[in-house]
């Protein structure tokens, strides 16, 4: 039996809520980065999977997205961890509930 | 591509994001991301990408989760979360996850089986990135320098 392209959509659907439940129940801003990583890396397997299932001709478009998708998640991982670091200096705390500085 | 290998790399990719959401100790949910990642590259070796399988290992296991362990290891303070889970966000994401699945299982275009395709060769990445893709490649290397930059000026000590 050859999986269907459901099958890896349904995965990706279920990785990118585990990610979002990662993001949204949390309070430790590192488990919230986590969530966010997971979520664009289910992003990336529908896009490998489009690609893979496409009828032809195969431009390797899903691939060329993926792999930008890639350098852009190295990026914000880099930023965002470097504003966990800055803000635990100011809080001493990685707790989000804390950060409430600006609240209005 | 058989379905017994699917069926096992999702269930060992979804146990260990699963573990890696909701383990209180942040360094086996570190760990747990990283297998998680391991289990997405296998996926996309199964469907055929094995670069950006090899990208996803090197990028994400290689240079973010050490970069979570270190962060991890500077906030050591409170390592172990003890403020519990946020049900309503539970709740939400079970609700995506149902949407997302009825939305899937409801189109019927998209029960196809994988058409029979070339291996896409490195020489092949190479020369698309290389000629349509040149803009974007040159953005993307631009976005990595200015993303390194800013994350060394936010954690720089400042002096007085």
């Amino acid at each position: 039996m050859t999986p269907t392209l459901q099958a890896f959509l349904i995965v990706s659907a279920a990785l990118f809520s585990v990610g979002l439940l990662a993001a949204l129940s949390r309070r430790h801003a590192i488990f919230i980065l986590i969530g966010i990583e997971m979520m664009l890396a289910a992003a990336n397997l529908n896009f490998i999977a489009f690609w893979r299932f496409a009828p032809p001709p195969h431009p390797p478009t899903g691939v060329m997205i993926a792999i930008f998708s890639i350098a852009i998640s190295a990026a914000e991982a880099a930023v965002g961890l470097a504003m966990v670091i800055t803000v635990y200096r100011h809080y001493r705390t990685t707790n989000v509930d804390q950060y409430d500085q600006l609240k209005g | 591509m058989n379905g017994a290998v699917v069926i096992v790399i999702s269930v060992f990719t979804l146990a260990a994001a699963l573990a890696a959401a909701t383990l209180p100790n942040l360094m086996h949910a570190a760990f747990c991301l990283a297998l998680a990642l391991l289990g997405l590259a296998s996926f996309f070796f199964l469907l055929g990408a094995e670069f950006v399988g090899l990208a996803l290992v090197f990028i994400y296991i290689g240079a973010v989760a050490v970069l979570i362990v270190f962060t991890i290891l500077l906030t050591r303070r409170d390592s172990k979360e003890h403020y519990g889970l946020n049900w309503s966000g539970v709740l939400i994401a079970l609700a995506v996850f149902a949407g997302l699945t009825w939305a899937v299982l409801k189109t019927q275009s998209l029960s196809v089986v994988p058409p029979h395709i070339q291996a896409l060769t490195v020489k092949q990445i190479g020369q698309t990135l290389m000629t349509g893709y040149v803009w974007p490649l040159q953005c993307v290397g631009l976005l990595l320098t200015a993303a390194l930059i800013g994350a060394l000026v936010l954690v720089m000590e400042e002096r007085r």
